[in-house]
């Protein structure tokens, strides 16, 4: 007889002193939150090997509105496909932790640097495309909703078991788009959270 | 050990639409979700251990030049998975309103006073046997725009790691016998009534300190149970 889980409730619209001190700060230059951040939106440790890339989007409602108060949790290997989490054998040997959280600002406009993962095993033993995992919660949302970034420029989305799920007219809101801007690589991943173009979310 | 999360748990779960709860209606998806395998995507996640917290970080109370006003309360418990084994060594968040039911958050402009020896936000990593204490003050009540005379209950705010990104769970712990649980549509977005229960916290007699503070109990049991050969034989 297995126990029953905890339910989620909503994370609301003041979480930012406990979870995104940092975050706080697109909303309020001048203010001063003491409080360390332990999660942030920068990933990259200096001894992560890979190519640096940024991930930026806005996140949107049923009637196309900025999320303003909306929090984003990302999930993802690294360069060379291992997750650091005592659940993946083949661990890196990096600081790289491939966590990470955005506050988003006033125009639901959300932000991470990280590198750019590497392809992971898959169901069966194939490989999955590379991609990184999303959680996003917000006040007005009972339970997270999670999704998945992948990459445009990556041709093996076109075999990958997981999108290969998805209706193939939904699809492209899985795919984010590469933009080069200066010397600095972007992937735009915007999220409709409702409605027309509504962002595939998965049941896990 | 090698961890399954059956989907079935996720029935104590509220609906991601819940119209007594206005923003949710603009706020939850309208296709139906895609179903998915859970993958080394899934089934892994971060690890975050004592390197992050620093003395003190756990006692909400000690954050200020003086004492925050209000009732100063010890809240505790265990982290547990579906099969009630406690996790060890994993990170646990929280923030709050104050004893007056306001938040350090530019966005809450209810007419309470803020505490300048209060924040409301906290962090502690569970021990060996999954086990984790705060020192706070007992959060207040306060009113919120979903309807007319709509007031949230006393609550508290967590954020729990657990083993995998199948484990995150944000959630709110409620104090004892609240008289608002009836009226708020978060609360009661939970179906099941023994689900409800597990947001609740216990009073707690035994852990309270003679002259000092009370004790309330919060338990929380994360999604994962480990896998029986036959769940094995279907991965």
């Amino acid at each position: 007889m297995s126990e029953i889980i905890t339910p989620s409730q909503t994370v609301g619209p003041y979480f930012a002193y406990g979870l995104t001190p940092k975050g706080r700060l697109k909303w309020d230059p001048d203010g001063t939150y003491s409080w360390k951040e332990t999660i942030g939106d920068n990933l990259i440790t200096p001894d992560a090997t890979g190519e640096k890339i940024r991930i930026e989007g806005q996140i949107v409602d049923g009637d196309g509105k900025p999320i303003n108060d909306a929090m984003l949790e990302i999930w993802q290997a690294d360069a060379q496909g291992r997750y650091a989490s005592p659940y993946d054998s083949r661990r890196p040997n990096t600081q790289f932790k491939g966590f990470g959280r955005s506050a988003v600002n006033p125009n639901g406009e959300f932000g991470f640097s990280t590198i750019k993962p590497g392809s992971v095993p898959g169901p069966n033993g194939k490989p999955q495309a590379p991609h990184i995992g999303f959680c996003i919660y917000s006040r007005g949302m009972l339970r997270q909703v999670y999704t998945r970034l992948y990459f445009a420029d990556e041709a093996a989305n076109a075999t990958d078991q997981i999108l290969s799920l998805v209706p193939a007219d939904r699809r492209d809101t899985l795919i984010a788009k590469k933009e080069v801007q200066g010397d600095t690589v972007v992937y735009r991943f915007n999220i409709r959270v409702q409605g027309d173009n509504e962002t595939v979310f998965f049941d896990i | 050990m090698s961890l399954i999360y059956p989907r079935e748990s996720l029935s104590a779960y509220p609906k991601h639409l819940s119209p007594e709860y206005k923003s949710t209606v603009k706020r939850s998806p309208s296709k139906p979700l895609i179903l998915m395998p859970h993958t080394l995507s899934e089934l892994t996640g971060p690890v975050y251990g004592h390197d992050v917290i620093q003395e003190g970080d756990n006692d909400l109370t000690k954050q200020g030049k003086g004492e925050p006003l209000g009732e100063r309360i010890i809240v505790h418990g265990h982290v547990y998975d579906e099969d009630k084994r406690p996790i060890p060594d994993t990170l646990v968040e929280i923030w709050q309103a104050n004893a007056c039911g306001r938040y350090v958050h530019l966005v809450d402009q209810h007419p309470a006073p803020l505490d300048p020896n209060f924040t409301g936000g906290g962090r502690t990593v569970t021990d060996k046997n999954g086990y984790y204490k705060f020192i706070t003050i007992k959060p207040g009540a306060y009113p919120w725009g979903n309807h007319h005379n709509a007031w949230r209950p006393n609550h508290i705010h967590f954020s729990v790691f657990g083993h995998s990104f199948l484990s995150r769970l944000i959630t709110q712990m409620y104090f004892p016998g609240d008289y608002l649980f009836p009226f708020d549509p978060i609360f009661n977005s939970v179906p099941d009534e023994q689900a409800r229960l597990r947001m609740v916290s216990s009073f707690d007699l035994d852990n309270t300190i003679p002259d000092w503070a009370l004790a309330f109990r919060f338990d929380i049991v994360l999604r994962g149970r480990e896998a029986t050969p036959l769940d094995t034989d279907k991965h």
